[in-house]
């Protein structure tokens, strides 16, 4: 009796060995289950050593069936950890074949960009909407009151032969300032105002350094106590923030109808660092804009009393500070809409 | 204006090198342009004096001279000019001299004789223009010296850029006086000489149109010598402040003019006939002015006449009958002041600007004229001989002299800061003013050459100008807090335009005038506003579309290589109104090349019509309101007429889509292209979010595919189906367009795709068989749709 349990016992030790060697060598799922099967199935090697269990004593049964039991459990649980495993590499080998080029260019990817001068205009509205003012827009196309007269430019006014008007005929122009919209908006509005005007202006005159067509940005503040010195204070700071650099800033005495006192405005130059070079014909100062308070004649036009009211208006030219943001050279590219120059500008 | 630093110098000489003179000058607001040498450098030109002349052996026209260049010395010369004479002085470029351009003058054989050095005409040696002859130079000048020296050319030029305010800096006086303002250094004003009078010969003079002309002085000159010549160093003055030198009378009047800024006028008084008059043109009055012009004056326009017509045109320029020329004995001078607003009115229609025009519409100090005319004599005198006559003064009214109140708190209000009493006062009686204390302030008389000063602005102004605007300080305005008005209904341009640029279109800015061709090639029903005075004729009219620009713009890129092109400009176009002109904003693009960039795995293919339909489509969506879109078949003369739509908004049409006519591809010399234009006001509205319950019952699918004839379009078949579906149509998909095999030709399928749902309860199937019936039937009576098998 103790040969047959001995017997049964290498069987199983035999068997289970064969089996995880079996299981070893499988490559491929379907071998684990042809294992399973072959060893732990109904007619299984194992599960048939089961019935000679029954074959033994009663005292001897438990301890023997227990042996076939573990040897059947610990053969399930390795090929059940094969077949995890050879499920992972077979995972890993798909995935393997599945690889891609990632280096290779997306779809759709192109955008298109602004033209340097909308970009400029935008950041300028942009700064002067967080100081509070409004933007204002009026007709390009002019007459000669709002260009001219109500802004105390009278017809025997030595300024108008420096304007360079185109005209449609004797009184309606191409507007060469932004500054009529002063005129409508306040015709319109009463203090306090606090408004910036974009837009096309027009000069008749082309040469390397002007264009027939070129852009201002207006400004206009009117209150009970608007002095030159927040002129100053506002003008400086804009100066500022539009270039990201504290700029040395010079207000010079000017002339402009329109207002009393006048000023240009001088930074210092952006390209050389104010040490002097061409672009600021050595002087290591730009002029990029002319500003004033607003003259009683004008507020006169507009109805508007200027013993009660000041106000000051300011005038820039976007493309002069758009050449000196970006390091343009040459005023005409702006409108050669060449899109390797435009490109440049994403 | 230019202006010569040593002449400047004589009238007054602040410790302060040119350099911070300009400086000053420039923060005081008569900007300094640029400061320029007035000569090269001339090493070894020195004053030659032409001691004799022969005839060259092997040359005609050419001179051998003994030149005399002092310390006893003299050089052999070979000389080609025609004025060389002996006994004058003229310069002499020694051996080793580089004249301007690079020429080096060496010891030379000229036709076999050797000439030791170069007399030199004032061209050659960049002292202006003339190079007719050798430069005559002053007897006076000391022979050997250097030529620098002996016309002071160790000299530059300020260029001033005068603002139009101030015409009394025209001038080397005015110009001094204000730098004596700047920097309190002395001024020397030359005393006014009377000069004697030696003839009793005057020309009556007859102020009629008072108005335009209210003070006019004049003298003759008699017995004047005809061989005077105008000096080295008033011509050198006149050279440096850009006038040329003519003739001794009129070098004179410029002269004086470029000096106390008082243009004036000489006429040859033995070409005068009766009196002067100075009156306004009446009709077909005619002279022919200085420079050669013949001129029929606008009747009205200011003349100065004698008894036979009109001999110069008031303030702007003579006229050429009654010139001095080298014959003139006697001359007549004038030295008036005309009203400036009259001078620059006639500037204005008569298109012809001149130096002394220039003064007068800027205005000119109404006391000067006496002094400038005395001015003018005692020159002219030491120049030419001559006699003077006495003066003659005509003056009509007399000029109260102008108070302008200064209000010491409106000074302060105005700049935002204190100016000292005593600042305000030296600064104005700085500048020439006379100033009386007030309980509030100041009055004051400014000078009669500062004319420019007339209201309490000005004085302000002028304060603050020589107080320094640097000494006003920056201060950010304290100011009331304002909420900003954010109507949600409206669409931004910047999100228009940001919408276009992610879907690859490049914003470009070009010019609003265009080519009145190609305008009317592209918009023939469009009247376009036309320009008077356009840069060029192909940018003379305004654009009534923005396509002619966005095809040129095409046109200049594809000529550059560039194959695909997709652009985009916001900006307007202007149409001629019947009473006023209408400026509309507009967006508006071209696409043409391939529809997307070059790219690995997907086939290339042009751009069509249903790509740009889609960007405008994307456009029209971002407003919340696509529904109330529409899209048209319509022809337009620009576009293919069967690839064209017009867009609607409701019942307006707010723009075009559609593909380039061929015609025009060809003409253009382009490709295929895209265009669309839109306009702003109606994309710019934006539709307030209402909210609707979303359904909670499930939606029911069904896909049609029918076949209709090629006419039927895609929205006749749409707007059946929502008519007949009604709210329960909650999604419709067109998915596929058919054409081939199993359709007969002339025909074509659509593959639709409806998706039904009710709001508060399941559809039932049955129901949606209904509809669907329903729907086939409609289609098939409404536009003879037949369903595919």
């Amino acid at each position: 009796m103790a040969e047959a349990i001995e017997s049964l016992q290498q069987q199983l030790a035999r068997l289970l060995a064969e089996a995880e060697a079996a299981a070893a060598n499988v490559a491929d799922v379907a071998g684990i289950e042809n294992l399973r099967v072959r060893y732990l199935g109904k007619k299984g090697l194992l599960t048939e050593q089961l019935k000679q269990v029954g074959t033994l004593s009663p005292e001897d049964r438990p301890r023997v069936g227990k042996w076939v039991n573990d040897a059947k459990d610990r053969l399930t649980e390795r090929l059940q950890a094969r077949r995890t495993e050879l499920e992972t590499a077979a995972q890993r080998a798909k995935l393997g074949r599945e690889q891609i080029d990632v280096t290779l260019p997306g779809r759709n990817a192109q955008v298109g960009g602004l033209h340097p001068i909308t970009r400029t205009l935008e950041r300028l509205e942009q700064i002067f909407l967080g100081m509070g003012f409004a933007v204002a827009d009026g007709p390009e196309i002019e007459d000669d009151y709002h260009n001219f007269e109500a802004l105390n430019i009278p017809a025997s006014h030595p300024a108008r032969t420096t304007m360079d008007t185109f005209y449609f005929d004797a009184h309606r122009l191409l507007r060469t300032h932004t500054s009529p919209v002063q005129i409508r908006y306040m015709k319109q509005h009463r203090p306090p105002l606090r408004i910036v005007v974009p837009g096309r202006v027009y000069r008749c005159d082309s040469d390397v350094t002007h264009t027939p067509m070129f852009h201002q940005i207006e400004g206009l503040m009117v209150d009970e106590h608007v002095t030159f010195a927040d002129l100053k204070g506002v003008l400086s700071e804009f100066l500022n923030r539009f270039f990201e650099r504290e700029l040395a800033v010079r207000f010079r005495p000017s002339y402009f109808p329109f207002t009393e006192p006048s000023a240009e405005v001088d930074i210092g130059c952006v390209i050389c660092g104010a040490k002097g070079c061409r672009v600021c014909r050595e002087t290591g100062w730009l002029e990029v804009l002319g500003c004033g308070m607003v003259h009683p004649e004008v507020f006169r036009h507009v109805k508007i009393d200027s013993e009660r009211y000041t106000g000051f208006a300011f005038g820039l030219g976007v493309e002069r500070v758009a050449m000196l943001r970006y390091g343009v050279n040459d005023l005409r590219l702006f409108y050669e809409n060449d899109l390797r120059f435009l490109r440049q500008f994403k | 204006m230019k202006l010569s630093h040593q002449w400047l110098r004589e009238w007054v000489s602040p410790r302060l090198d040119v350099r911070a003179l300009a400086e000053r000058l420039t923060l005081a607001g008569l900007e300094v342009g640029a400061i320029d040498a007035v000569a090269p450098p001339l090493k070894d030109v020195v004053v030659g004096r032409v001691r004799s002349t022969s005839p060259h052996p092997n040359a005609g026209h050419l001179m051998l001279c003994d030149v005399e260049v002092g310390r006893g010395k003299s050089l052999h010369v070979v000389c080609g000019a025609p004025n060389v004479a002996v006994g004058m002085k003229a310069p002499l470029a020694l051996p080793g001299a580089v004249l301007p351009g690079g020429r080096r003058v060496e010891v030379a054989a000229i036709q076999g004789v050797d000439s030791a050095g170069m007399l030199c005409s004032a061209a050659e040696l960049g002292l202006g223009e003339n190079a007719a002859g050798l430069l005559v130079l002053d007897p006076s000048v000391r022979v050997g010296a250097p030529l620098a020296e002996a016309l002071q050319l160790d000299d530059v030029t300020l260029d001033l850029e005068l603002t139009p305010n101030r015409g009394d800096c025209l001038s080397v006086a005015g110009v001094a006086r204000e730098v004596a303002a700047l920097t309190g250094a002395r001024l020397n004003v030359p005393p006014m000489r009377k000069n004697p009078v030696r003839t009793r010969r005057r020309v009556a003079v007859k102020l009629i149109a008072k108005k335009e002309c209210p003070h006019y002085v004049g003298r003759t000159v008699l017995n004047l010598h005809a061989s005077a010549a105008t000096p080295s160093w008033m011509q050198e003055r006149l050279r440096r402040s850009g006038v040329r030198s003519l003739h001794p009378i009129v070098d004179v009047t410029n002269y004086v003019m470029l000096e106390l800024g008082q243009p004036m006028h000489a006429f040859d008084l033995g070409k005068l006939r009766g009196a002067i008059q100075v009156r306004k043109a009446g009709q077909g009055e005619s002279l022919r002015l200085l420079d050669g012009r013949a001129l029929t004056a606008p009747v009205g326009s200011l003349l100065i006449a004698d008894d036979r017509g009109p001999i110069a045109l008031a303030g702007i320029m003579g006229g050429q009958d009654t010139a001095v020329s080298n014959e003139t004995r006697g001359a007549f001078l004038e030295s008036a002041f005309f009203d400036p607003e009259t001078i620059a009115l006639h500037v204005r229609s008569l298109g012809i600007q001149t130096e002394s025009s220039q003064r007068f519409e800027r205005g000119v100090d109404p006391e000067l004229q006496v002094r400038a005319l005395e001015r003018a004599t005692e020159l002219l005198v030491a120049i030419a001989g001559g006699d003077p006559g006495p003066i003659t003064e005509t003056k009509s009214g007399r000029r109260a002299p102008l108070i302008v109140p200064l209000r010491r708190a409106r000074l302060e209000r105005l700049v935002g800061c204190a100016v000292p009493a005593k600042k305000v006062e030296q600064v104005l009686k700085g500048l020439g003013m006379k100033v009386r204390k007030t309980a509030d302030g100041w009055r004051v008389v400014p000078p009669s050459y500062r004319f420019d000063i007339r209201i309490e602005p000005d004085l302000i102004e002028e304060t603050v100008r020589l107080f320094g605007y640097s000494n006003v300080p920056a201060r950010m305005p304290a100011m009331q807090l304002v909420a900003p008005e954010v109507p949600e209904s409206r669409l931004e341009p910047r999100r228009l335009r940001a919408l276009l640029i992610d879907r690859d279109y490049q914003e470009v800015i070009t010019y609003s005038f265009v080519d009145p061709d190609l305008q009317k090639l592209i918009d023939p029903s469009g009247i376009p506003m036309t320009l008077a005075n356009p840069i060029s004729a192909d940018m003379s009219v305004m654009r009534t579309t923005l396509w002619p620009s966005l095809l040129q713009t095409l046109r200049y890129n594809r000529n550059r290589q560039l194959e695909r092109v997709r652009l985009f400009e916001t900006g307007r176009r202007y149409l001629a109104g019947l009473e006023e002109p209408k400026e509309e904003a507009v967006i508006a693009g071209v696409a043409s090349g391939t529809a997307g960039a070059e790219q690995w795995g997907v086939a290339e293919r042009e751009v069509d019509f249903y790509d740009v339909k889609g960007d405008i489509e994307a456009l029209l969506a971002l407003g919340g309101r696509s529904e109330e879109f529409r899209f048209l078949p319509a022809g337009h003369p620009a576009l293919h007429p069967g690839q064209s739509a017009a867009i609607h908004f409701g019942e307006e049409q707010i723009g075009w889509v559609g593909v380039l006519h061929p015609g025009l591809q060809a003409r253009l010399e382009l490709g295929p292209a895209v265009l669309f234009e839109l306009k702003l006001s109606a994309l710019g509205q934006r539709r307030i979010p209402a909210f609707a319950e979303v359904s909670r019952f499930p939606a029911i699918r069904r896909d049609l595919a029918i076949v209709v004839s090629e006419e039927t379009s895609a929205q006749q078949v749409v707007e059946s189906i929502r008519r007949v579906a009604g709210n329960l149509l909650v999604d419709l998909e067109l998915f596929d367009v058919y054409r081939g095999e199993g359709i007969d030709s002339g025909r074509k399928s659509f593959a639709l795709g409806l998706t039904f749902q009710h709001s508060s309860r399941t559809l039932r199937e049955a129901e949606v068989d209904a509809l669907m019936t329903q729907i086939i039937s409609t289609l098939a009576g409404e536009v003879g749709a037949q369903l595919r098998h």
